[in-house]
């Protein structure tokens, strides 16, 4: 196990170095730049910018030195957008933000769509499943950006309940809304995917010797019949977590949190190339880095898988 | 005055300012109109997205320059109607040769209690313009025309070689290398704020965040959490602070707008923005809050005027006809419906100082135009049996798409030519645009200031903005005429008349704002035409 992990590791780093590569090269190869806008900057102002953000290197310099300044002093450069701020800021402002919201959207949706799944499948075809299954693919056609806006309607403007966005350092009435914003579809997934492999679990030969052992059904379900009908599951949660904890830009536009998910998507219609940059480097870690622990989770549930 | 009379006067007037006092604990009301004000004088509005600086030399979009305003005092300031009035600059004097102008500058005080001085203003325009900066707006003070900035921007001259000096702590004196009627009027932009040097100094780039950023505007910087919100409060240290009434002022990052006016609808804020479309139901249902005023911006269609272009556009009679079909009241009225109006001139109807010129389209109906522009197009050898086809492209957003939708279909009805319509992304759209690789495109452009030329001297030959290349002598001479004249109107009408008569753009409409704009919050600058505000002249009413 030990040297599973080590080699996993070691592959990351080339991994994100081709993803680095690919990443700045695609990038450049753009059209446009940071610089532009509706009215070009006079030739000596352009100048000057490039040199202060040194465009006017050329491109085998420009990647060498962002690769050295991120592995040598963990620098992600100036954002190109922001003159005040850089790349290290915005993420270090911005990714506690994402992670806050994206680890309780993780939460709810786990528990609730392990759970609405479970009883689905164990109640197979029963009002409760016809419920759970009308409610995920409810909640699955019903994308973010279309709930964003009623949830405000209805707890802002209508019960005035909720603070219509902001983030106020995360206090809770500012939390609710892009918990259950951001959640739902994920919900819905992990209802789907729980259901049909509980169903399929609870259909092998070992649940029904359990069953036929007399064991009660609560029993059978979470000590024989959780683990398995979970595998499948695992292999979504993991790209799913990254996915959340990175940041929605649809939550970030709606309830103005302030987290990264709004910078990625702006940094790339601006081509401000060091935080696109950034950003795009913090996805992949985390992505590489989930993808193992889902891995290592899979060898300590299911005991058949050895490496 | 006898001595009983005397008496009463004085009784009289200590019980007035005795009840003054009291009522205004109960209820404040406004020193000059008498209104009852809000006990909570906190003004709250919404932004579209993070401004990429608040730093004067370095702030290049409007929202940062609204927060910018509040942050800091230049030399001048705009008034409601948009005339400048004093601002760090009591007043000041112009040389006979009209390019040197003395300012004396007031006791303004920093908000850390140093005073402001003219070595401040001489320190921020150095940076500004200094290469090491590198401010996508240093280009203002060329347009300033101050001494030897292209020099020092270009770094071929020491940023002290600068066309601006301070012979003694409240003197500023600036140099220009030709005369520029609306020169004062360009000091309330935000790249001619001062900026504390002692400050900037020590802190380098930081200086900008809250508890570092030291400023000589009515406020100060408390809390700011980008792309969340940014608070300002009130500046004990402000010359004019006494005449300040709002105490707070927030702006929240808000990108989606609709849901920054369910926000608004819901209290939350004092002012945003109408999304497109929802303006004529908005002001059904809230005529106190919805406001509309001219918005210093003209959109329009360049013509590709290069050998890159479709030959037919060559042919002046083809982009006469084009301009002609295309009915703006529909696009304004009808596909906008927000309070804009239509444009048959470049520059913006509400500009300072610039009448309209009766261009021949003006006075036409919509049906005469149409049918001149048939007579143009048979003309230029184009009718139903040979149908000309054009390219049209804008960058993506629904309401360019709206836009040209309908200008198609004016086209196609009136002329029968066949566009093929093209969106592209924003940087995508700027490079095509910029190499004359189109040819039609939409195109935009915003007052730098309050006066014609911001938009005529666009189109002259050598701009970097013409991207129709429009080429004509006559043109160049009136705008360099125009700048030494007493009148320039008369410059700038035969400046459109050749604009019209060449047809190297097609003018479709002026802008307008609208926003909604909570209807207890007064002192609007309704008739400030680039709609520059200043918090402290704002107040709120008790309801």
């Amino acid at each position: 196990m030990f040297s599973f992990v080590v080699r996993r590791l070691m592959v990351a780093v080339p991994t994100l170095l081709i993803l680095v590569i690919l990443s700045f090269v695609l990038m450049y190869a753009a059209p446009g730049g940071p610089f532009n806008s509706e009215r070009p900057l006079p030739p000596e102002v352009l100048a000057n910018i490039q040199a202060k953000y040194g465009l006017d290197q050329p491109f085998w310099k420009r990647i060498t030195d962002y690769i050295w300044g991120v592995v040598a002093h963990f620098d992600f450069g100036p954002s190109f957008k922001f003159k005040d701020r850089s790349v290290n800021d915005i993420i270090a402002q911005g990714f506690p933000v994402t992670l806050t919201y994206g680890f309780w959207s993780f939460v709810l949706a786990t528990v609730v769509g392990v759970t609405l799944g479970t009883a689905a499948a164990i109640k197979q075809n029963s009002w409760l499943d016809y419920l759970a299954v009308g409610f995920s693919v409810g909640a699955q056609v019903l994308p973010n950006f279309v709930m964003a806006p009623i949830l405000l309607l209805v707890f802002t403007l209508w019960l005035g309940w909720l603070p219509g966005g902001g983030w106020n350092g995360g206090e809770w009435p500012y939390l609710i809304m892009p918990v259950i914003a951001l959640s739902t579809s994920y919900m819905a997934s992990i209802a789907r995917i729980m259901r049909s492999s509980m169903l399929e679990v609870l259909n092998t030969n070992f649940i029904r010797t359990a069953q036929a052992k007399g064991i009660p059904m609560r029993r059978v379900i979470l000590r024989h019949a959780m683990k398995p009908a979970i595998l499948p599951l695992l292999s979504y949660l993991g790209p799913a977590f990254v996915g959340m904890i990175t940041g929605s830009v649809v939550i970030d536009a709606f309830f103005s949190t302030g987290g990264i998910g709004t910078f990625f998507v702006n940094s790339a219609f601006s081509r401000d190339y060091s935080v696109m940059m950034g950003i795009t480097i913090l996805v992949g870690t985390l992505t590489i880095l989930f993808n193992l622990v889902v891995d290592i989770l899979y060898a300590w549930i299911d005991p058949k898988i050895r490496y | 005055m006898t001595f009983r009379s005397t008496l009463m006067a004085t009784t009289a007037a200590v019980f007035t300012v005795l009840g003054g006092a009291a009522f205004a604990d109960a209820h404040a009301t406004h020193p000059v109109t008498g209104e009852i004000l809000a006990a909570d004088q906190t003004f709250t509005y919404r932004t579209l997205d993070e401004s990429p600086s608040i730093d004067p030399g370095v702030v290049e979009d409007s929202d940062g320059g609204d927060i910018v305003r509040d942050l800091f005092e230049g030399l001048m300031n705009q008034d409601a109607d948009g005339n400048i009035v004093p601002g760090v600059a009591e007043s000041y004097e112009v040389s006979d040769d009209l390019l040197t102008y003395t300012f004396t500058l007031r006791d303004a005080k920093w908000s850390n209690g140093d005073p402001v001085l003219a070595s401040d203003f001489v320190y921020a325009w150095r940076r500004a313009a200094s290469p090491e900066l590198a401010s996508p707006y240093s280009w203002f003070l060329e347009l300033m025309a101050v001494e030897n900035v292209s020099e020092v921007i270009a770094g071929d001259m020491p940023t002290d070689a600068l066309g601006i000096s301070a012979p003694d702590d409240h003197t500023v004196v600036v140099k220009i290398t030709q005369p520029l009627p609306y020169f004062p009027q360009m000091l309330t932009h935000y790249t001619t704020f001062p900026v504390p040097e002692k400050v900037v100094e020590e802190l380098g780039a930081e200086w900008t965040k809250p508890g570092n950023m030291v400023s000589n505007g009515a406020y100060v910087l408390t809390e700011h959490v980008p792309q969340e919100k940014l608070v300002r409060e009130r500046n004990p240290m402000y010359w004019d602070n006494e005449n300040t009434i709002i105490e707070k002022v927030t702006s929240l990052v808000i990108n989606d707008e609709d849901t920054a006016l369910t926000r608004y609808l819901a209290g939350e804020l004092d002012r945003t923005d109408i999304p497109a479309g929802q303006f004529p139901a908005l002001q059904a249902e809230y005529p106190e809050d919805v406001m509309s005023v001219p918005n210093a911006c003209s959109y329009y269609y360049t013509i590709n005027l290069t050998d890159t272009t479709n030959p037919a556009l060559l042919d002046v009679n083809v982009r006469e006809a084009l301009s002609l079909a295309v009915d703006r009241d529909i696009i304004v009225h009808n596909v906008l419906a927000g309070g804009q109006k239509p444009a048959y001139t470049f520059t913006h109807w509400a500009t300072a100082g610039f009448e309209t010129p009766e261009t021949p389209m003006v006075s036409m109906t919509q049906a005469e135009r149409n049918e001149k522009a048939v007579e143009l197009m048979e003309a230029a050898g184009y009718g139903s049996d040979n149908p000309l086809s054009l390219e049209l492209i804008y960058n993506s957003s629904s309401a360019h798409e709206s836009i040209a939708v309908a200008v198609s279909q004016m086209w196609k009805q009136t002329l029968g030519v066949e566009t093929t319509l093209g969106n592209e992304e924003w940087q995508v759209f700027l490079e095509t645009r910029g190499n004359q690789d189109y040819q039609i495109a939409r195109g935009a452009w915003c007052a730098d200031y309050n006066e014609a030329s911001t938009f005529l001297d666009l189109m002259q030959s050598e701009s970097g903005y013409n991207d129709a290349k429009y080429v004509n002598a006559e043109y160049d001479a009136l705008m360099a005429e125009a700048k030494t004249s007493d009148n320039p109107q008369v410059q700038y009408t035969a400046a459109e008349q050749l604009i019209a008569q060449d047809v190297p753009i097609i003018p479709i409409y002026h802008y307008a704002a609208d926003k909604m704009l909570r209807h207890n919050v007064k002192g609007w600058p309704y008739n400030n035409f680039q709609q520059n505000w200043y918090a402290r002249d704002l107040y709120i009413v008790a309801d």
